[in-house]
């Protein structure tokens, strides 16, 4: 008997490592071996025909540390994380509730909110391209009927990283939105029943009883919201290539540009393991302190 | 009162609809109007086709679609494959080294592609899969998210089904392929709609790993055509971009219900 048991577990073992490995190789190629190479080049100096690459040490963080530019760039993300995140979970929190409600045209308007998700990013900013081009562009027009004077959205400091600001809500509301949906239809209808009879009003209602419910949706998602703070950035290509004088460059758009466009590795080595760091704290978050049925149910 | 309030709500939540599609409907109303009358917002001018000839004339466009296609494809098949294999591994088998393998795999849901595009990058030349459809598509082919989904699903299977095909005289394979896989249908189809969904818009990888028409998706092929040094309108950039995001955009709101969802239940992309 224990030795059918022991002939059962080896097989199960050669089963599973065998069943694994593909996945295991690619995650490797692809995850955790770039990973420790992109450590260890932020370690190294950037090779140029004369001086070949040498360690260094932290000597790239220290010179990232001393770029302005880097500084820019950190202070535009946090800018952008600051108000992308919570205007798209309010927007997309009053899109729920209402696309939950007793409407009117209950289909389109789901339909309409969410649609700017399934379009490519990229195509989102050939859209409002149209909107920000100055003197054609509809904005200037609408702006013009009010006597008001034609704006360079897209080409002054004060107002590009707000134009960008604006598409990636539009572009993340409606997804956020059918977090919440689904949320809002595990609440029982007897909750809502007993708050009419106790008399509360409907704000009362969705502050005591909803709001809270919602809460672990509103953290799976504000942690989301974190994490494609980093990630999207493709209308950058589009709409600004992060200028005017780096006013709207992100700092996964300045990786790219340190690595493919000035060829300084070293320099978007060291970036990305601060990204990958911070990346790393809220991933943190996420496991300790969420309800992880939340995220797969 | 009660109707009021009702009313209310209808008004803000279709204004706001309104606003939501308002960049989609203006770009279908510059696409089918002359330039002149589009940047001027002649609202009733007359129709035209002529952007979408000019745009379709502009760019392989034929090409790019089809190699979109074929990079979803090819990025789906390569992850039910992987996902399949290594979520039952995770969710039915018992070996050393099982929750240690698992912790890697959930480490990857933070190390996010998008960041290690220089390293991958490297990864993909050195394996000679630089600007080939297979080079777009590898790094996502072993998706943790989709090894965690695959693995929810099969946990869900009732264990007798398994004994009673084990009885039978199936094999461990075909019990993963006779019970596991018909009865995560659900799961596949909305794994698979959430995948075609991200990967047919994808951008910033694809611009890396490619570098001709002849592997270029649609994403990129579009940003090419958009450059304002190519000197193209904004009525054909509409037009373009309309013809590019179509397909999907059909697919959508034919299976709308199903989309909505495939999202639900896929949480995280």
């Amino acid at each position: 008997m224990s030795a059918h048991a022991n002939l059962e577990r080896r097989r199960q073992a050669i089963y599973g490592w065998l069943l694994l490995s593909p996945a295991a190789v690619l995650l490797t190629l692809f995850a955790f071996y770039p990973s420790i190479a992109t450590l260890w080049s932020s370690l190294f100096s950037r090779g140029t025909r004369r001086k070949p690459t040498e360690f260094v040490g932290t000597e790239n963080y220290a010179e990232l540390f001393a770029d302005p530019t880097f500084w820019l760039v950190v202070k535009n993300n946090l800018l952008y994380a600051g108000v992308t995140i919570p205007v798209s979970i309010f927007i997309a929190l009053s899109m729920a509730l209402w696309a939950n409600g007793k409407i009117r045209a209950r289909g389109f308007v789901r339909t309409a909110y969410f649609t700017p998700t399934v379009l490519p990013m990229i195509a989102a900013a050939n859209l409002w391209l149209f909107f920000y081009t100055p003197g054609l562009g509809v904005l200037d027009q609408i702006g013009s009927l009010f006597g008001l004077p034609s704006v360079n959205w897209l080409g002054q400091p004060e107002t590009a990283l707000w134009a960008i600001i604006i598409v990636t809500i539009w572009k993340e509301a409606g997804f956020f939105m059918i977090f919440y949906l689904a949320a809002l239809q595990t609440i029982p209808e007897d909750l809502k029943e007993a708050a009419d009879i106790e008399g509360a009003s409907r704000w009362t209602y969705t502050r005591r009883i909803v709001l809270p419910l919602l809460m672990p949706t509103t953290l799976f998602i504000a942690v989301n919201a974190m994490i494609n703070s980093v990630k999207l950035i493709d209308h950058l290509f589009i709409l600004t290539k992060g200028g005017p004088s780096d006013a709207s460059k992100l700092i996964l758009y300045y990786i790219w540009e340190m690595a493919f466009a000035f060829f300084d590795a070293p320099s978007a080595a060291a970036m990305t393991i601060m990204v990958i760091a911070v990346l790393g704290i809220v991933a943190a978050i996420q496991f300790f302190y969420l309800d992880k049925r939340t995220h797969y149910q | 009162m009660k109707s009021l309030t009702n009313f209310m709500d209808s008004f803000g939540a279709i204004l706001l609809a309104i606003i939501w599609i308002a960049p989609l409907l203006f770009a279908f109303w510059a696409a089918t109007h002359s330039t002149s009358d589009a940047v001027n917002l002649k609202l009733f001018s007359p129709w035209t086709l002529e952007n979408f000839r000019v745009a379709w004339a502009g760019a392989p466009w034929l090409k790019y679609f089809i190699n979109t296609f074929l990079l979803v494809t090819v990025i789906l098949i390569g992850q039910f494959v992987l996902t399949t294999l290594a979520g039952f591994a995770f969710a039915q088998l018992q070996f050393p080294g099982k929750d240690f393998l698992f912790i890697l795999v959930l480490m990857q849901l933070f190390i996010l592609p998008e960041v290690l595009i220089v390293e991958n990058y490297a990864m993909i030349s050195r394996l000679g899969l630089f600007d080939t459809i297979l080079g777009v598509g590898m790094p996502y082919m072993a998706s943790a998210f989709g090894i965690f989904l695959m693995r929810q699903a099969f946990k869900g299977v009732p264990i007798e089904l398994h004994e009673a095909a084990r009885i039978e005289g199936c094999g461990l394979l075909g019990i993963l392929w006779r019970v596991y896989v018909p009865l995560a249908k659900p799961t596949y189809l909305a794994y698979a709609l959430v995948s075609v969904s991200t990967h047919w818009n994808n951008f910033l990888w694809p611009l890396i790993v490619t570098n001709s028409p002849d592997t270029r998706p649609l994403t990129v092929g579009l940003s090419i055509f958009g450059a304002p040094e190519n000197g193209v309108d904004i009525s054909i950039i509409s037009a373009a971009t309309l013809m590019s995001v179509a397909p999907l955009l059909i697919a959508f709101l034919i299976f709308q219900r199903q989309f909505v969802q495939a999202f639900l239940r896929a949480g995280i992309k």
